[in-house]
């Protein structure tokens, strides 16, 4: 089983559909004399949550930049709810509702959880804060969402990974995102943290308004949370399947067999 | 991995049961970090001092004359500049050009009197928006060129210096008499004007506290200096704060040196210079403000302020030799800073534990 066997498109079950929020079709990108994405095609249905997995260097960062309009990609084509789009900038992208949320870049430590989850969109009686309505309402919607807190006074700076990282996905949603993408939202967090963040996503895929895209090395986890996954080698999508169909070890073999089969090419070559 | 979805489900979306991690949380939420703790201990230190001379040399140090050198000449320069030294170290920058803004703009006001038959008040006008003008200078060579404001404001202060030796050739000038209409509001010998710099540093840190904790000018200026790419990626323009701030020092400076040229009646190229800027910027480190941005209070560094000329004034009225300042001074910053850092290492194990 090699990665080109996967690659033609019959994508069954999991084929786009009107409904998809988000489409993709044939993005390549090149950094020089690298090709970060070739041809890669993915699509995301309203309220999926869709695993997007792939080892180090394979593109999941040039894609996830694209997605967020902070890069542009060389050629192909972004539809956003079915209309055709070019995401100029991360601005533009988060008008048309697409926000990425990065583990450790999100959030201003110093401030407390309320002016966090209003940065940028205070309440303001001016020219003073309107401090309490941001304490109340931000306090409201942490619990709406399950994100329980003993104060949105405290700074952020006094809160674990975890947490940091459940506001930062409950202020993107606040913000009326609809499309999340979510970067190794659970590196470095340990088991009890990661079922926060687990709990956060489930809640939002039953909300059923916020489509997903969840980057991630850990595929047991990525199993777990997603409603399908796209496995990325070297810049281009080798495997897109529903959860049910598929399985760590499955993913497991691919990878491996890639790397196998990537030595083997280079003693042949040396 | 299924381990993960049970004790997922027993702590349901949230933080676990445990009060423990909760009540902690609580408490570092009430001393609000660093800043107001550090704002109660430089609040003992000033008082102690003010009580120590107060009680030890109560014929000098409790005079009104004394308390107007004490206050108005010394403290209120120092606390007038920390203002903007603080914004600026918050977000992350630093003014070390603001002590020559200071002996500069006093010039621009003279020459406009002196020369120009310009109104006193205009003219004025015209030496506080000099400091605005530098301050934008290098908001631009920070900002726009990407210079670290460290050298920027090395560069833009000796250009300052330069231009007021140049003009002066040197020389002081005495305030023109025209202009003491205006002097008074800033600050002349005598009562009861002789209180006007310290009714301005009391109202500028008292704004400038408001503007720093309750306005969207103050979250900025935090979330510049503690999470600069974030900032940016939630929209806010941080080069406009910058510059802001940069302004707003380059206003403070000019200020000041105003009022010293009206209180000592003289306009002095040998005035301000690095001395005031440093006593600004210990005042700030003093009173709580992050070296390395992100977090500072501005009434911490007025109580810094109040430290300072304490010190400077009561060890000039016990006749400690001024030689020995020196030494105080370098010792309290040292004590302060590795407090500073000795405490926030203290935080950090807690929260890890």
């Amino acid at each position: 089983m090699t990665a080109s066997d996967q690659v033609p498109a019959a994508p069954g079950d999991a084929g786009p559909s009107p409904a998809d929020v988000l489409r993709a079709e044939h993005i390549s990108k090149r950094y020089g004399a690298v090709t970060a994405l070739r041809d890669v095609t993915l699509h995301l249905g309203r309220g999926e949550v869709l695993g997007l997995i792939g080892d180090n260097g394979a593109g999941k960062s040039t894609l996830l930049k694209i997605f967020c309009g902070f890069q542009q990609p060389d050629t192909g084509r972004i539809e956003v709810n079915g209309e055709e789009v070019t995401l100029r900038s991360v601005m533009h992208a988060r008008s048309l509702g697409i926000d990425v949320v990065y583990q450790d870049l999100a959030l201003v430590n110093e401030l407390s959880v309320y002016h966090n989850m209003f940065l940028n969109r205070e309440l303001v009686r001016w020219p003073l804060l309107s401090n309490r309505s941001m304490r109340r309402i931000a306090a409201e919607h942490l619990a709406e969402m399950g994100v329980h807190m003993p104060s949105v006074s405290v700074p952020v700076a006094s809160l674990s990974g975890g947490q940091r990282q459940a506001i930062a996905v409950a202020r993107a949603v606040f913000a009326n995102a609809k499309i999340l993408l979510l970067d190794e939202p659970l590196a470095a967090m340990g088991v009890k943290e990661g079922a926060m963040i687990l709990d956060l996503v489930q809640d939002l895929k039953r909300r059923g308004d916020v489509s997903i895209i969840v980057i991630a090395h850990n595929y047991g986890q990525v199993l777990e949370i997603c409603d399908r996954v796209n496995l990325l080698q070297h810049g281009a999508i080798t495997l897109d399947k529903r959860t049910p169909d598929t399985s760590v070890e499955e993913l497991n073999d691919i990878v491996v067999a890639e790397y196998r089969r990537a030595m083997e090419e280079r003693q042949r070559s040396a | 991995m299924s381990d993960t979805v049970e004790s997922g489900a027993t702590v349901v979306g949230g933080l676990g049961p445990g009060g423990g991690s909760g009540a902690r949380q609580l408490l570092l939420g009430r001393l609000g970090g660093f800043g107001r703790q550090r704002e109660a201990t430089v609040l003992v230190v000033a008082a102690a001092l003010l009580l120590y001379f107060g009680l030890t040399h109560t014929s000098s140090f409790v005079s009104e004359t004394n308390a107007a050198d004490l206050l108005s000449e010394i403290m209120a320069p120092i606390a007038i500049i920390a203002i903007g030294e603080v914004l600026l170290l918050i977000c992350g920058e630093i003014d070390l050009s603001v002590g020559f803004i200071y002996t500069l703009a006093p010039f621009w006001t003279y020459f406009a009197v002196v020369d120009y038959h310009v109104p006193a008040l205009l003219a004025v006008i015209i030496g506080l928006a000099s400091g605005v003008v530098v301050g934008w200078v290098n908001g631009f060579i920070t900002v726009a060129l990407g210079v670290p404001s460290f050298i920027t404001t090395i560069g833009t202060g000796f250009v300052l210096l330069g231009v007021a030796l140049v003009v002066s050739h040197g020389e002081p000038f005495e305030i023109p008499p025209i202009s003491n209409s205006v002097g008074k509001y800033l600050g002349v010998p005598g009562n009861p004007w002789q209180w006007a710099p310290l009714i301005w540093a009391v109202l500028l840190v008292a704004i400038f506290h408001v503007v720093l904790t309750r306005t969207r000018w103050g979250l900025y200026t935090i979330s510049a200096g503690s999470n600069l790419l974030g900032a940016r990626e939630a929209g806010i323009n941080v080069g406009r704060i910058k510059y802001g701030n940069f302004m707003i020092t380059g206003f403070m400076g000019a200020l000041v040196g105003l009022q010293t040229a009206f209180y000592t009646n003289n306009v002095d190229p040998s005035a301000g210079g690095y001395t005031p800027m440093f006593y600004a910027v210990i005042a700030a480190v003093i009173g709580g403000t992050a070296m390395l941005g992100g977090s500072g209070t501005i009434l911490g560094a007025f109580l810094g302020a109040v430290v300072l000329a304490t010190l400077q004034d009561g060890f000039d009225i016990i006749g400690v030799n001024a030689d020995w300042l020196g030494i105080i001074f370098g010792g309290a910053i040292l004590v302060a800073m590795i407090a500073n850092v000795q405490l926030a290492r203290l935080r950090q194990a807690g929260r890890t534990l």
